[in-house]
Formats: C-alpha cells, sequence, structure tokens
C-alpha cells in the first residue's frame, strides 16, 4: 500500500544520508566544472576541436558530480538498486547512441549519391 | 524548398470547419450512425437505472488496482473490436479488388483503414490488455494491497483511454493517417500528409505514451519495493518477473518514441527539417529512431504473455514450474538482447554488409532463450497430470502456433533472404503469427485463467471451447495463404491486384477472417452466457484451479485490500506451499488497513489532454493554451488535496474476514 509503505513489512527504507557538506562539495564541483568550459570559449587557448572535446568531458564529469552529490547515489543506495538501474541505463544509451552513429554512418556512405552527378556509374 | 506556408485559419475553429465531416462516405456515415445509436442507448440504459454515481464513484475515480485492471481489459476489448473491423474490411477490399474491379474502398478510405488496423491493435489493444492484466495480478502474486502509487495508475488509464478516443474522434471527424502505422517521414511529413490525419496519430499516441510510461514506472517500483516479506527477487512467480522486464523496457524505450514523434511533430508544426527529404534532414533517421523504440515494444507485448505460459503450465500441469532459473535468466537475456537487434526491420535501407550482418547474428540470438523457454514449458509438462482446461488449451495452441511464427522470423532475419521478403505479405504472415499465437493466445489463456478470480464464477466451457477452435482454424486459414503470397512477391498494403492467379489466396485468407470473426463472437457470447449463469458456475473456494501462487489465497474477487495480513513467504510457489504446510486463514487479531482515496483528478486531468489534443490537431490555437493551462492548474490544484487516504476500520476487515469463513465452510 503507497500510503504506508511499511505497511508490507520492508526493511526500513533507507533514506539516502545527505549532508550540507555533500551539497556543499557538490556546488564547489559543478561551479568549477563550469568555469572551466566558459574560460577555454572565450579566452580559446586550444583550437576550436580540442574546445568541444575538452567542454564534453568536463560536462561528462558534470554528471558523475550530480549523480554523487545531489542524487546520493553510490553502489549502496537503495540496496544497489541504483547502480543496477544507473547500469542497464548506460548500457541502453550507450548501444543507442553508438548504434545510431555506426548505422547512419554506413547508411550515409553507401546511400547518398555524390554531388556531381556526371560521377554517377 | 521551404515548406508550404500553413493555410490560414480560423481563430475560433482552426483548420476545423464542416467540410471535416466525412459526409461523402457512406460507410462512415453508416459506421457512424450505429455508434451514435449504439451510444445513445448504452447512455439512455445508465441514466434509466440510475448507475453514473455507481461508475464515477466505484470505477472512474477508483484507485484499486483490481477495477483499473479491469477498465483496462474493457477498454482493451472495445478498441479490439474496432480494430477488427479494419481488419475484415481490408480482408473483404483484398478478396475483391480483382480483374478491374476496384473493391469497395476508396484509396483515401484504405489507406486509413490499414494505418488504423496496425496503431490500434498495438497501442490500444494489446497494450491495455497486458497493462490491464498486469495491473490486476502483479500486486496479489507479490502480496500487496495495491501499486505503489495508485491515483497515478488512475491517471495513466485515462491517458490512454484519452489516446484511444483522440484515434476514435479521427474516424468522424477529419481523418486519420494513411502513412502506415509508423508513420514513416517523408510521406507523413508535411509536404506529403497536408492533412491532419498524422496529426491525429502523433497527439493520440504522446497522450496514450504518457500513461504508458508512468504505468510501466508505477509497476516498476511497486516489483521492487512492496513484496510480501520472504519474497526475494528469486522467489518472485515468473509472470511478476516477465512484468518487471517488460516494464522496465516501457520505461527504457517509450522515451525514444516520445522524442521521435515530437521531432516529426516539430517538423509539421514548426517547419523544421529534421526528417525532410532536403534541407540536410534525414528520414532514415526516424527509421532508424523509431525502431530502436520498436523493436523492444514487441517484447513489450510478449514477456509478460510468456509468465502467463509459465503460471498456466504449471498449474495444469499439477507439478512447479521447470527449470525457474533459466527462465529468469531467459527473460532478462531477451530484456537486453531486444535493443541489440533493431536494425532487422530495414536491412534493405543500404546499411551495407558488416551492418547487416550484425543485427541479423543478434536476431538469430534472441531466438535461443526463447527456445530454451519453450523447452522449459515442455519439461514442467512431461510426467504431470495435465488438465485439459481453457487456458492449459491455449497454452498449447500458443506452443504450435509461436513456434512456426518463430521460424519464419528467424528466416527473416537472414539478410540476403530479407532482401526478397522485405514488406511482402511474408512478414505480415510472421508477425500475426507471433503477436496472435503469442500475445492473444496468452490474453486469452490470461482471461480464461484469471476471470474466477476478478468475478467469483468461471467461464463457460462449451463456448470457450467453440471460441478456442473458431480462433486457431481461423488464424491458419487467414494468415497461411498470406506466407505463400509473401514467397510469391506480393507486397503488403495494397489495394487492386492485376494477376487473377493470386485471388483465391485473399478468398481463402477474406474466409479465415470469417472464422476468426465467430471466434470473437463465440467469446462475447462466452461472456454474457456466463455473467447469465454465474451462480451455475460460482467458484466460492477462491482457488478453482489449485493454484500455486499468491493470487489464489484470497477470496474471488479479492477484498479491497487484497490481504488482511501481508503473508508471509517461505517457497517459489508460496500458495502451494501454504496448502502443502496445512496453513491456518487467520480469523481475528484484525487491524485497521490503511487505503488511499479514491479520486476523480485522473478522469479530469486526461479529459483536458484529450481536448488539447484535439485542438492542437485542429490548430484551435486558444483551446491549446486555455486546457494546457488547466492541465497545469488542475494538477497543482491536486496537490492541495490532502484528503488522500483513510482507514478500513478493523471492525470491517473482521466482518468481510467472517463472511468469508463462512463462504469457505459452505463450499466445503
Amino acid at each position: 500500500m503507497s500510503a504506508d509503505p511499511h505497511a508490507a513489512g520492508h526493511d526500513e527504507i533507507e533514506l539516502p544520508h545527505a549532508s550540507m557538506r555533500d551539497y556543499v562539495i557538490g556546488f564547489v564541483l559543478s561551479v568549477i566544472l563550469t568555469a572551466i568550459p566558459f574560460w577555454l570559449v572565450m579566452e580559446r587557448p586550444f583550437s576550436a576541436g580540442a574546445t568541444a572535446a575538452i567542454i564534453m568531458a568536463f560536462a561528462a564529469i558534470q554528471i558523475v558530480v550530480h549523480m554523487v552529490y545531489f542524487l546520493h547515489m553510490s553502489p549502496k543506495a537503495e540496496g544497489g538498486w541504483s547502480i543496477t538501474s544507473l547500469t542497464f541505463t548506460i548500457i541502453v544509451v550507450v548501444i543507442m547512441l553508438a548504434g545510431s552513429l555506426w548505422v547512419m554512418h554506413h547508411l550515409n556512405t553507401n546511400m547518398m549519391p555524390p554531388h556531381d552527378v556526371s560521377q554517377l556509374p | 524548398m521551404t515548406p508550404p506556408p500553413l493555410p490560414p485559419t480560423d481563430p475560433v475553429f482552426g483548420k476545423l470547419s464542416l467540410a471535416a465531416l466525412p459526409l461523402h462516405e457512406p460507410i462512415l456515415i453508416f459506421t457512424f450512425l450505429g455508434v451514435a445509436v449504439g451510444g445513445l442507448v448504452v447512455l439512455g440504459l445508465i441514466t434509466r437505472y440510475r448507475l453514473w454515481g455507481y461508475l464515477w464513484k466505484d470505477w472512474f475515480t477508483t484507485v484499486d488496482h483490481k477495477r483499473i485492471g479491469i477498465m483496462y481489459m474493457i477498454l482493451g476489448l472495445i478498441m479490439f473490436l474496432r480494430g477488427f473491423a479494419d481488419a475484415i474490411m481490408m480482408r473483404l477490399q483484398q478478396a475483391m479488388a480483382f480483374g478491374g474491379s476496384e473493391g469497395y474502398l476508396p484509396a483515401h478510405h484504405y489507406d486509413q483503414v490499414f494505418t488504423a488496423h496496425g496503431v490500434i491493435m498495438i497501442f490500444f489493444v494489446a497494450m491495455p490488455f497486458i497493462t490491464g492484466l498486469m495491473n490486476y495480478i502483479v500486486p496479489l502474486q507479490i502480496g500487496a494491497r495495491d501499486v505503489s502509487f495508485p491515483f497515478l495508475n488512475n491517471f495513466s488509464f485515462w491517458m490512454t483511454a484519452a489516446g484511444a478516443a483522440l484515434t476514435m474522434v479521427s474516424l468522424f471527424v477529419g481523418e486519420y493517417a494513411q502513412t502506415g502505422w509508423l508513420a514513416y517521414p517523408p510521406l507523413s511529413g508535411i509536404a506529403y500528409s497536408p492533412n491532419v490525419g498524422v496529426d491525429y496519430y502523433i497527439w493520440g499516441l504522446q497522450i496514450a505514451g504518457v500513461g504508458t510510461t508512468l504505468s510501466g514506472i508505477n509497476l516498476i517500483v511497486t516489483i521492487l519495493k512492496l513484496r510480501a516479506p520472504g519474497m526475494g527477487l528469486m522467489k518472485m512467480p515468473v509472470f511478476t518477473w516477465t512484468s518487471l522486464c517488460s516494464n522496465i523496457l516501457i520505461v527504457a524505450s517509450f522515451p525514444i518514441l516520445t522524442a521521435t514523434l515530437a521531432l516529426l511533430s516539430l517538423d509539421r508544426y514548426a517547419g523544421t527539417n529534421f526528417f525532410t527529404n532536403d534541407l540536410g534532414g534525414s528520414p532514415m533517421m526516424y527509421v532508424n529512431l523509431i525502431w530502436i523504440w520498436g523493436h523492444p515494444e514487441v517484447y513489450i507485448l510478449i514477456l509478460p504473455l510468456f509468465g502467463v505460459f509459465s503460471e498456466v503450465t504449471s498449474t495444469f500441469s499439477g507439478k512447479k514450474l521447470f527449470g525457474y532459473t533459466s527462465m529468469v535468466y531467459a527473460t532478462v537475456c531477451i530484456t537486453i538482447l531486444s535493443y541489440l537487434v533493431w536494425l532487422h526491420h530495414f536491412f534493405t535501407m543500404g546499411s551495407g554488409a558488416s551492418v547487416n550482418s550484425f543485427f541479423g547474428i543478434t536476431t538469430m540470438v534472441i531466438s535461443i532463450p526463447t527456445g530454451a523457454k519453450l523447452f522449459n514449458w515442455l519439461f514442467t509438462m512431461y510426467r504431470g497430470r495435465i488438465r485439459f482446461e481453457l487456458p492449459m488449451m491455449w497454452t498449447i495452441a500458443f506452443m504450435l502456433t509461436f513456434v512456426v511464427g518463430g521460424m519464419t522470423g528467424v528466416l527473416l532475419a537472414v539478410p540476403p533472404a530479407d532482401f526478397v521478403l522485405h514488406n511482402s505479405l511474408f512478414l505480415i504472415a510472421h508477425f500475426h503469427n507471433v503477436i496472435i499465437g503469442g500475445v492473444l493466445f496468452g490474453l486469452f489463456a490470461a482471461i480464461n485463467y484469471w476471470w474466477p478470480k476478478a468475478f467469483g464464477f468461471k467461464l463457460n466451457v462449451f463456448w470457450g471451447k467453440v471460441s478456442f477452435w473458431c480462433w486457431v482454424v481461423g488464424f491458419w486459414l487467414a494468415f497461411m495463404p498470406l506466407y505463400i503470397l509473401g514467397l510469391m512477391g506480393v507486397t503488403r498494403r495494397m489495394r487492386v491486384f492485376d494477376d487473377p492467379g493470386l485471388q483465391i489466396w485473399f478468398v481463402i485468407a477474406a474466409i479465415g477472417a470469417g472464422v476468426i470473426a465467430c471466434g470473437i463472437a463465440a467469446m462475447l457470447i462466452q461472456f454474457g452466457v456466463s455473467i447469465w449463469k454465474r451462480k451455475e458456475l460460482a467458484d466460492d473456494s477462491g482457488d478453482p484451479w489449485h493454484g500455486r501462487t499468491l493470487e489464489w489465497a484470497t477470496s474471488s474477487p479479492p477484498p479491497d485490500y487484497n490481504f488482511a495480513f501481508t503473508p508471509v513467504i517461505h517457497n517459489l510457489d508460496a500458495w502451494h506451499d501454504m496448502k502443502t504446510r496445512g496453513h491456518e486463514r487467520p480469523v481475528g487479531g484484525f487491524r485497521d488497513i490503511h487505503m488511499p482515496s479514491n479520486t476523480g483528478t485522473g478522469i479530469i486531468l486526461a479529459g483536458f489532454c484529450l481536448a488539447m489534443g484535439f485542438a492542437l490537431v485542429w490548430h484551435i490555437w486558444w483551446l491549446v493554451i486555455a486546457s494546457f493551462a488547466a492541465t497545469i492548474a488542475y494538477a497543482i490544484f491536486h496537490t492541495f488535496n490532502y484528503k488522500r487516504d483513510f482507514d478500513i476500520p478493523a471492525a470491517t476487515v473482521a466482518a468481510v474476514e467472517e463472511a468469508r469463513t463462512r463462504q469457505l465452510a459452505a463450499g466445503a
């Protein structure tokens, strides 16, 4: 029964132990991870391609920071279910993105006619 | 090329005008008259017998998972009749349209019929049926009193119903998509489908998709959080396991459908070019994305039914399921593998040998866990005391039918063969073979199996058998000719034919569809006769089949709170274990039971969403804004409703359980 989750006799639902410290660490890390890409774009110390790659990397790191400090995910949270569902999500997303890129790349190579029509066989 | 400018729209009615009514199509006029007369009679009867209050209080606003489950089943049944009417119309058209005859359906109408048939059968028949089944059975099987989020459950149902309603409205106001059930662009783009058909398709699915996704989340949380003490994951009944995997697939794949359709609507409404032919758009990307949702979808449909077959085989063989652990692992393998096969729906699009062979092999691999399941069922039957009751008959029909469908599937998984068979009637025969032979036969097994639990009386056996034989024979008659035609190269969705040699096969297929129609009629008669003679068919024990899982421990139908005391689980077949250990029903010491209150919020919110969908289809912008604002406002208003729960007093529980004790004593 939803209104009374304990009635069904489950283990006590362990709420994530959030502390002020965690939130502050998460906030500071997020600020740093956001400020560096801004600086990279404004000052342009690297080439455009390298800058884009670095920004993507920082974004990925920031996702992890949010998950750990704001969503309180850890291998132990919720009796391991958080990490299991995260793993499943990552597998599905990777399959989807990598698969789509792979498929679309091949379609592009095989099926798009060359723009110069005189080159057609 | 820029997209054509939208036609000027009326500020009040948008694109809607009297011209949208299909007054020129006699078939639709007569259908409309039939529906209108039938609907008025039903409404009149409800009013005459003063049932509105009862329906509103006990059904429409209910948060009880059992009643919501039954409403899902009724929705599925009604939509099934509509979807089947479309099927019969196609079969007739194709059997007639030879030798210069145009048949009786104009192309514009025929194209809508085949689109509506596919969309309705998948989204508004199969999905409500399996969701209803899971809703009803899962909480009972795991010893819970309801799902985790009872209000959300009610809301999910009404969103699904609103999506179905919007799709039905298209029959009489405007038109439906003429694109096939997945609405591939560029055909579904604004340049080639400038009318409202595709918009009905998009918004019907988007509204229903909200309901499906939310109900998926709800059932996952229910299964993970509300299991009775002692029921570890590997002590869960197989049906609950397959439901869990099916709902995980729903939650992981429906967002892809939502996003893809959102991009298509941007192309149609905002002039973007995601899937257009030019300006950098790629229709191939749509096909790729929609099948990343589409392939898991077919496993969403079949997995819960694999669970049903497991329960039925074990119960009616009087044995515990053979290879429970391998069954669970096979289910989990299918769940993951179903994400790795989507390209086999478009081998012919030109990805080349390496991509095609990868997806061909993964497709063949997925048949291994499915085959393992089949052997498990056979070994469960081996040396069992098999009782050939209706659920078991449907299960055996499934095994024989589904294996053929599975094998033609492996055939289609071979890319070179697929180049010949792609989009042919062979493909049509294949997926009807697995969806009818798997999903529908499984649903009929489930309905015959759990009906006594839901209503307290068994279904009539005679009409059940009539229905069974009509369905099985009709299925083979209707679809074997399509295999043959497909091998001869006939493509799908054709309206007229030139080669008179083909006609005989279409005539046989139409006769098969007629036999299936008899099967459906017999099933409706079976329901009617059973309700009429419910006293004779009554089951007081609550366990008419000598079941093995926990739902059979309750009375039929179960009380509102399901279990007066939460059972403690020691064994996989929990109820069988309790029976053999001489379990005594507790008859005293009852306590107040905390339950959620009914609420009308679900149906009201879904009503606003239906209005919004209709307004979006017809570009009635003021109504879009008004209904959107109303939806948000009412949802916020609902958060201030603090009367969400109540207690069933211990005295009431004691009275209900006392009545049950007397019922059991009288039955013994």
